[in-house]
């Protein structure tokens, strides 16, 4: 440690890294079994199972919070990500287990390399106008 | 889709989300054109780079530093109830390129934001885009103290397509900034008519 004697307390700030490693939340796991990527802006749904996640003793603090934040709106993983301070990889994992247990489910955006229909998009731009 | 069961009766409202990406060099203002116009304060999220696991990231001479956070900042736009526009910042590291095709997977567009008095620091946005076939606008950025040059020189310095719109923006400006996210848009609808005309001929 410090032998500067100016007794900072280094290494208590952020530099130190977070006290839990990130994916010691996933079990070590980077991606969860068949499950494709989650984009960031698929949109995460609870299910009718999903009344009581902190009476499931199989789900982690995380699980419980994504379940919570997703059951009073539906929420974009970029969102749950950013709200719980987890990196985007972890909460993908966390995602993954969620929608294996039934207790949510991701509805994906508009496929990649198709725009949405000129509808949709003509509602945007009206949606801009109108801010 | 995945859905695990059949609906039953009262389904949460399922927006549509769409996203479009703001990028361009660093400091020229991508941050705050996100925070012009999104609902809540610009969130940032991140991904630990060893994640990835990609050749891309040179650790060479600080080979103890295992991860490496990217921040993405973005916003939110609620359109209506069940039509949500997300605005991404795109990481202003080069060497994060790999995360941008993250983002750019089913973005409906981008703008590139430039800056008169530094503008190749959007080269290399301008290119990615136009290599990918992503509809974009070039946004220039109008910081006080720079010169202002018309919109078609800026055009030939960055040598744009005639087709792809450069417009002049504050992006600190509400209003401003949704004029271009309105350019964004219009420009993909044209850019889509335009492929799909391209694919039946």
């Amino acid at each position: 440690m410090s032998g500067d004697g100016q007794g900072t307390p280094h290494w208590f700030d952020d530099e130190a890294g977070p006290v839990v490693r990130p994916y010691a939340m996933t079990r070590g796991r980077t991606t969860s079994p068949g499950q494709h990527r989650l984009d960031l802006i698929a949109v995460v749904v609870t299910t009718e199972y999903a009344e009581d996640p902190e009476a499931d003793h199989s789900l982690s603090p995380e699980h419980v919070d994504i379940v919570e934040l997703c059951r009073d709106a539906p929420q974009s993983v970029a969102e749950l990500a950013a709200e719980l301070d987890l990196p985007i990889g972890v909460v993908r994992v966390l995602i993954g287990d969620l929608v294996e247990d039934e207790l949510v489910n991701v509805t994906r955006p508009v496929p990649p390399a198709e725009l949405p229909d000129e509808s949709i998009l003509r509602d945007v731009i009206s949606g801009l106008r109108a801010l | 889709m995945i859905f695990g069961r059949t609906e039953r009766g009262k389904a949460p409202v399922e927006p549509v989300t769409l996203k479009i990406l703001v990028a361009g060099g660093f400091g020229v203002g991508k941050t705050t054109l996100v925070g012009a116009v999104s609902e809540i304060k610009p969130l940032r999220t991140e991904e630990l780079l060893t994640e990835a696991g990609r050749p891309v990231d040179d650790t060479s001479g600080v080979e103890g530093k295992h991860t490496t956070t990217v921040a993405m900042d973005f916003g939110r736009i609620t359109l209506r109830e069940d039509l949500v526009l997300y605005i991404f910042g795109t990481p202003g590291q080069d060497r994060f390129w790999f995360l941008w095709d993250e983002l750019a997977t089913g973005a409906l567009g981008a703008v590139v934001l430039a800056d008169t008095r530094r503008l190749e620091d959007c080269f290399a946005a301008v290119d990615y885009f136009e290599r990918r076939s992503i509809p974009f606008v070039v946004g220039v950025n109008c910081f006080e103290g720079a010169s202002r040059y018309p919109v078609e020189a800026v055009r030939q310095a960055l040598d744009l397509d005639s087709a792809v719109p450069v417009v002049l923006c504050d992006a600190r400006g509400r209003e401003s900034v949704k004029q271009v996210l309105i350019e964004v848009v219009k420009h993909a609808m044209t850019y889509a008519a335009g492929r799909r005309h391209t694919l039946t001929t």
